[in-house]
């Protein structure tokens, strides 16, 4: 006999409230990741050393840009998601562990969002 | 309840109890690189934020990444991308319930280490030809 109401079954979300969507979305963004981090490594290796001139060149071709912002979108998630998992583990702490999640957050969000205006900002005009 | 004092409970046998083994060693080192990654990203966007700010600000921050120091840090950062990305094929490979009998995990594990350094090398290699 399941003690579990049947709109909770229905939901599918568990205790936590969330059902698969972390698991889900580390695989979603890991897979996304496959394709562009290959074109993350060609980008960094080939333009160290470059100077300004080069850099802004290679970001005003609109797919350069485009790649890239779709890079740090699904980078800065998955390691958002994976940095949560590494901090629920080891650390026990209650109050520890909530200033490390929301650490976490804004980490992830502003790397996230100081790529992406740097990206914007050079692609549209410097 | 709140004031029966806790119990002290076995644990179950961890690392220290172990031999540590290439595939513990590759679970760990899929860990320590993704971390580094998440740290290193800081210094990607740093970078980029330079180049939307300023000629002089720019000239700085590439003149620490173009730095052998910087050039060391950068390796560092693809070898981990690559040895990251190879760890998480085996993920995906095993979320199918695909490639769990030993010799086919200890292949992988191999495989990983010396994809990641060759598809590290090859990276680089590529990027300076390409100049």
């Amino acid at each position: 006999m399941s003690m579990r109401t049947p709109l909770g079954k229905v939901r599918g979300l568990g205790s936590a409230k969330s059902g698969t969507e972390h698991f889900w979305h580390q695989r979603l963004t890991a897979v996304a990741n496959i394709p562009l981090v290959i074109f993350l490594a060609w980008f960094c290796v080939s333009k160290v050393g470059a100077d300004r001139a080069e850099m802004t060149q290679a970001l005003s071709n609109p797919l350069v840009a485009l790649m890239l912002v779709f890079t740090i979108i699904s980078i800065t998630w998955h390691m958002r998601l994976g940095m949560q998992v590494v901090i629920e583990d080891y650390i026990h702490n209650e109050g520890g562990k909530v200033i490390c999640l929301l650490g976490n957050t804004f980490f992830s969000l502003a790397v996230a969002l100081t790529g992406l205006f740097a990206v914007l900002k050079i692609s549209f005009g410097g | 309840m709140a004031n029966t004092p806790m119990k002290e409970r076995p644990l179950s046998p961890h690392l220290s109890i172990y031999k540590p083994m290439l595939t513990t060693m590759m679970s760990i080192m899929h860990r320590i690189t993704g971390m580094g990654l998440y740290f290193g990203m800081a210094l990607l966007v740093w970078w980029l934020f330079s180049a939307a700010h300023s000629q002089s600000y720019f000239d700085f921050v590439q003149g620490f990444i173009g730095s052998w120091f910087g050039r060391l840090v950068l390796f560092g950062f693809t070898w981990a991308l690559v040895h990251h990305a190879l760890g998480g094929l085996r993920h995906l490979l095993w979320d199918t319930g695909r490639g769990f009998d030993l010799a086919k995990v200890e292949w992988m594990a191999r495989a990983t280490i010396a994809g990641s350094i060759t598809l590290t090398l090859l990276i680089w290699i590529a990027a300076y030809a390409a100049r």
